[in-house]
């Protein structure tokens, strides 16, 4: 099995998230692999694994991007393909899917896997903008994955159960967190990412150079970005948590909650 | 020379992947475990087979036997990672590193062949007996005795304080086989497989700390080893003791540096929400005080550990005092951030609701194991004075 999997650098979410004057993301401090995306790459993994094959992480990023790609090959990815322009600084979703479904239309595969959502646009929209794009079914919050004979078969989960679909490949399936927890890299596999390779593109090798797409063909504008307003009347209690857990008891149940 | 001065004083771009990956997987899957580990006192199997699998254990291990190959530096700041989660989990790595020495110092091929693997991958774990009851500084007065029987050499004797001889496969064990030998040259090493007849685990000890870690007195009663089980030459046991301690004591010295680190950062983040007085304690200035001393004694035992590895590997003819140094050095810092931490957290840190109490509790150890503070002591001023000679 060939298996993409879309990749995307984000900011670790532990830090402070910096948005710039245009209210643009600062991508300047060191990125993670987009925590839905380590699920789409943990399915793509455990697939290859039981029915052989091998993986492709396809990003599109800023230049600095395969330091952090790097961490997803030592997981066990085989190779990156980058694709990294300054024009595309500032894209929205629809260039994105644009360029993404480019890059897909120059690679083999049986199966093009993302994650749902990512944790700094939080657009969700990508994966069925590239799957419209190139004309593949479309799977979404899959459950499970099973490949038969030139077919998948995915379980789409919903409110209420799920759904069985079948979808001949080659199909975009959206991971969810049900397919299984992201395996930690060994060191082994740590080591052996140095050696793979992480190809970078620009538009012009996507044959895009002339198009209108990336920041200046945005079709979406950020106008303002703010905290949410402050509530009165809180009490902030800061103590360590075993304290905390206490203060907060004894308010609950001052006010008879508990 | 800026590039010098860089590679002196910093982690390779390597080395830092690998402990990066280490500090991931210890603070999502053993920091969680620390505790329970401590109160329960039974051994992590589900920590080694995390270590196992993630390549942790074939760190020591050349690669053609499936290891990685790592430097001392490399090993040692993995375990120091995982001591900062759990001393405990940090020693299945350092015990596991420090037994398998002898084999890798003075192994033969065919001896490298047979084992190693199936130590690389974590299949099966070593440990290490040389103390008894009666010998434990003292070594070389050990009374376990390996007589020879044609091929074979037939041991008996026992064995005290041995760290997870009981959930090992193999023990590198050290006996007498030459009783009027001079007091260096009595003894020889050998590989000893657990499930030999006459090998028995007849006690496992109850510890102030590294609870989780099974501490087992021995008892050989007329195990048989092939000869082809000896590690080098009879009589070289005592040596190969010594030269394997040169290249151990540093990961001992990790593991306090970790216990350091893992106490400091929670009495830092404690510092900095406790409140009293109408401000966070981190405020008052005796407590930043102790925080700054942590801090110190805490990279200062890490910069001598870090360069002791650099030198031994370098290949030193000074290995065993930059090894103990470091070995007093961190042991002793480690004793000191722990208490302190206890300190910092007040009556709280006195409780088993924070892991200061059990930190102070496993940092004892790295005073005792792998030779005493006062041994350490001991390899220095022989080195120094040796020198002046």
């Amino acid at each position: 099995m060939r298996i993409v999997v879309l990749m995307k650098p984000v900011p670790d979410t532990t830090g402070q998230e910096r948005l710039s004057a245009e209210f643009r993301l600062d991508r300047s401090t060191p990125a993670v692999v987009n925590a839905n995306d380590e699920y789409a790459l943990e399915a793509a993994l455990k697939l290859t694994e039981a029915h052989g094959g091998d993986v492709t992480l396809l990003t599109m990023a800023p230049p600095q991007a395969p330091e952090t790609m790097r961490k997803a090959l030592a997981m066990g990815a085989q190779r990156g393909v980058l694709i990294s322009d300054p024009a595309l600084a500032g894209s929205c979703t629809l260039s994105t899917a644009r360029v993404l479904a480019a890059a897909l239309a120059q690679l083999e595969f049986d199966l093009v896997i993302a994650g749902a959502d990512t944790s700094d646009g939080g657009g969700g929209i990508v994966p069925a903008g590239v799957a419209a794009i190139l004309g593949l079914a479309f799977l979404s919050n899959a459950g499970s994955i099973e490949p038969l004979d030139g077919t998948v078969r995915v379980q789409r989960l919903g409110p209420t159960g799920y759904e069985l679909l079948e979808a001949p490949l080659p199909a975009l399936v959206v991971a969810t967190q049900a397919l299984g927890e992201p395996r930690y890299p060994s060191l082994k596999g740590i080591m052996g990412a140095r050696s793979r390779e992480i190809v970078t593109h620009t538009l012009a090798d996507l044959g895009l150079a002339d198009s209108a797409i990336g920041g200046a063909a945005a079709t979406t504008r950020v106008l303002e970005a703010r905290p949410p307003a402050a509530r009165a009347a809180t009490r902030v209690i800061r103590d360590s948590a075993p304290v905390a857990a206490r203060e907060i008891a004894d308010f609950l149940a001052s006010r008879r909650i508990i | 020379m800026p590039d010098q001065a860089a590679s002196a004083f910093r982690l390779s771009g390597d080395q830092l992947a690998l402990r990066d990956a280490v500090r991931d997987l210890t603070s999502a899957r053993i920091a969680p475990r620390a505790a329970e580990i401590d109160r329960s006192g039974e051994f992590p199997w589900d920590v080694k087979e995390l270590l196992a699998s993630h390549d942790i254990l074939a760190l020591p291990f050349p690669e053609r036997y499936g290891g990685i190959g790592a430097d001392l530096l490399t090993l040692c700041l993995a375990i120091e990672e995982i001591a900062r989660a759990c001393a405990t989990s940090s020693l299945i790595l350092a015990v596991h590193s420090l037994a398998a020495l002898p084999l890798l110092l003075a192994g033969t091929e065919e001896q490298r062949e047979r084992w190693v693997p199936d130590l690389a991958s974590g299949r099966t774990l070593i440990a290490f007996a040389l103390t008894e009851a009666a010998a434990g500084s003292d070594a070389s007065s050990m009374s376990t005795r390996a007589r020879r029987e044609g091929d074979e050499y037939v041991i008996d004797g026992s064995k005290r304080f041995i760290s997870h001889a009981s959930v090992a496969g193999l023990v590198t064990l050290f006996a007498v086989t030459d009783g009027d030998a001079p007091r260096h040259r009595r003894m020889s090493c050998f590989v000893v497989p657990t499930d030999a007849p006459g090998f028995a685990v007849t006690r496992l000890e109850h510890k102030m700390g590294i609870r989780g870690s099974p501490t087992a007195e021995l008892s050989l009663d007329g195990v048989r080893v092939p000869e082809a089980n000896r590690i080098g030459v009879e009589g070289e046991g005592f040596a190969l003791a010594m030269r394997t301690f040169e290249r151990s004591r540093p990961g001992i010295a990790a593991q306090a540096v970790g216990i350091a680190q893992g106490a400091l950062d929670v009495a830092a983040r404690y510092a900095g929400e406790r409140v009293q007085f109408g401000k966070p304690i981190g405020e008052l200035q005796l407590v930043q005080g102790l925080l700054a001393d942590m801090d110190a004694a805490t990279e200062a035992a890490r910069a001598l550990t870090y360069r002791a590895c650099a030198e031994i590997e370098a290949g030193t003819p000074d290995a065993a005092r930059w090894a103990s140094l470091c070995k007093l050095v961190a042991g002793d810092a480690a004793m000191r951030v722990t208490t302190d931490a206890v300190q910092v957290l007040g009556g709280y840190g006195y409780t088993a609701d924070f892991p200061v109490e059990r930190m102070m509790r496993d940092a004892k150890i790295t005073q005792l194991y792998e030779g005493t503070q006062q041994i350490q002591r001991l390899v220095v001023a022989r080195s120094l004075l040796r020198r002046r000679e």
